[in-house]
């Protein structure tokens, strides 16, 4: 999108106003803020938050990209990092979480068993937690390196201000769980916790 | 072999309470007990002086892949004093049913123990105080985890267990009796107390 319309030259020097729209002023300001201030909510659950927690320290510092401050309560936070698997006992409690976050809020699956299941295609494990609440970024690894949380992070960045206040719906639409308790619908959450890779040979022995 | 197997041979009588007793690769003694006759040569291991295996240091089950053979209940013993260790094992028939009596009275560390052996191998301790799930939560219904016919994935599909696990109440877990709230009763202010008495943790245990 072209958000610079015109500039011009006053009086032989550099251009020193330019035109643009309104709304595109208003979106650059807020999501500008709202990604430079990022308040991250920690849901670590497994050896990704040892990582996450890595991200945070001194050595990569993700306070250098607007996440000073942990929010360790949902009701002061904006994106939700779940860093590690999610057994089903859990499904519950991050989804709560996830309901108690005020919007705006943003969701990043860390490592591959936040994502897929990972390793734990079993009996106890969500496969995935989009099947629970709606993620933003994915961050692939396992466990992914601070640099790699640090690209998620950016790439969240990306998305943030990319976002449009104007476009007649809100932010995003609050998902509430339908009235069987699913974010999705049965045959997609099938779907994509179908077993891949190296599990489709699992024995199974039932 | 351990001197305690020569002992119980000759307090219970070889061949009926006591049955086989072997040297482990480990090198420990592992001896098998008739399930009638469990808490009775349990107590006897817990109390006789010169026995005294006053710590439980863990019990847990087996099941053969080789489906004929009979599950193992086993209990590790160690005496503090002694410094000497001992394998206790019960068989249970598979086609029987898989209850075996419990020794919480004996030792009180065997409660949390029993209910896993209980949650993932679905063996009843007969005379357990709060026999529950421990691992899974209390409403998990496919069965046995641990149990060589229950399937890797879990009986459900997984719309079905991500529908069941987001409808449970991730608060019920916990007992009142598990949060001592009974036991504190009188520690309690007031307040807390009033709360309580409205039902807001539910029913309180007498």
């Amino acid at each position: 999108m072209k958000r610079v319309i015109d500039t011009q030259e006053v009086a032989g020097q550099s251009p020193n106003y330019l035109l643009a729209k309104f709304q595109d002023l208003i979106n650059w300001a807020v999501n500008s803020s709202r990604a430079n201030s990022l308040w991250p909510m920690p849901f670590g659950t497994a050896c990704c938050a040892i990582e996450f927690m890595a991200t945070a320290a001194s050595r990569y510092d993700f306070a250098r990209f607007g996440m000073e401050r942990q929010a360790f309560s949902p009701r002061q936070a904006d994106v939700l990092i779940c860093a590690g698997r999610l057994p089903f006992k859990l499904a519950p409690v991050i989804r709560r979480i996830y309901d108690q976050m005020p919007q705006p809020k943003w969701v990043i699956s860390m490592g591959a068993c936040a994502s897929t299941g990972g390793i734990f295609d079993n009996y106890a494990m969500v496969q995935g937690i989009d099947t629970i609440v709606p993620v933003d970024v994915y961050v692939p690894g396992c466990p992914p390196r601070p640099e790699g949380l640090l690209y998620g992070v950016l790439m969240l960045h990306k998305k943030i201000k990319g976002e449009s206040l104007f476009d007649g719906v809100p932010r995003r639409r609050e998902q509430p769980l339908d009235e069987k308790g699913l974010r999705l619908s049965p045959e997609t959450i099938d779907e994509i916790s179908e077993p891949f890779g190296n599990s489709v040979h699992q024995f199974r022995s039932a | 072999m351990n001197p305690t197997v020569a002992a119980l041979q000759a307090t219970f009588g070889e061949g009926t309470a006591i049955g086989r007793a072997l040297v482990a690769r480990d090198g420990e003694t592992v001896v098998y007990v008739a399930g009638d006759r469990l808490l009775d040569v349990m107590r006897w291991l817990r109390q006789t002086p010169g026995q005294e295996y006053d710590y439980l240091v863990d019990v847990t089950a087996v099941e053969y892949r080789d489906r004929e053979r009979p599950l193992e209940v086993v209990y590790f013993l160690r005496s503090l004093a002694r410094r000497a260790d001992l394998r206790v094992k019960v068989e249970l028939a598979a086609a029987g049913d898989l209850a075996v009596d419990s020794v919480c009275g004996l030792w009180r560390g065997a409660d949390w123990l029993e209910r896993e052996v209980y949650d993932m191998f679905g063996i009843t301790f007969r005379g357990h105080p709060d026999l529950r799930r421990i691992l899974m939560w209390e409403t998990y219904a496919e069965g046995y985890p641990l149990r060589k016919d229950f399937p890797l994935r879990g009986r459900f599909s997984r719309a079905e267990q991500v529908r069941q696990a987001l409808n449970a109440n991730p608060e019920a877990h916990y007992s009142l009796d598990e949060l001592s709230i009974a036991d504190a009763w009188g520690d309690l202010p007031e307040d807390i107390r009033e709360r309580l008495r409205r039902g807001e943790r539910g029913k309180i245990p007498e």
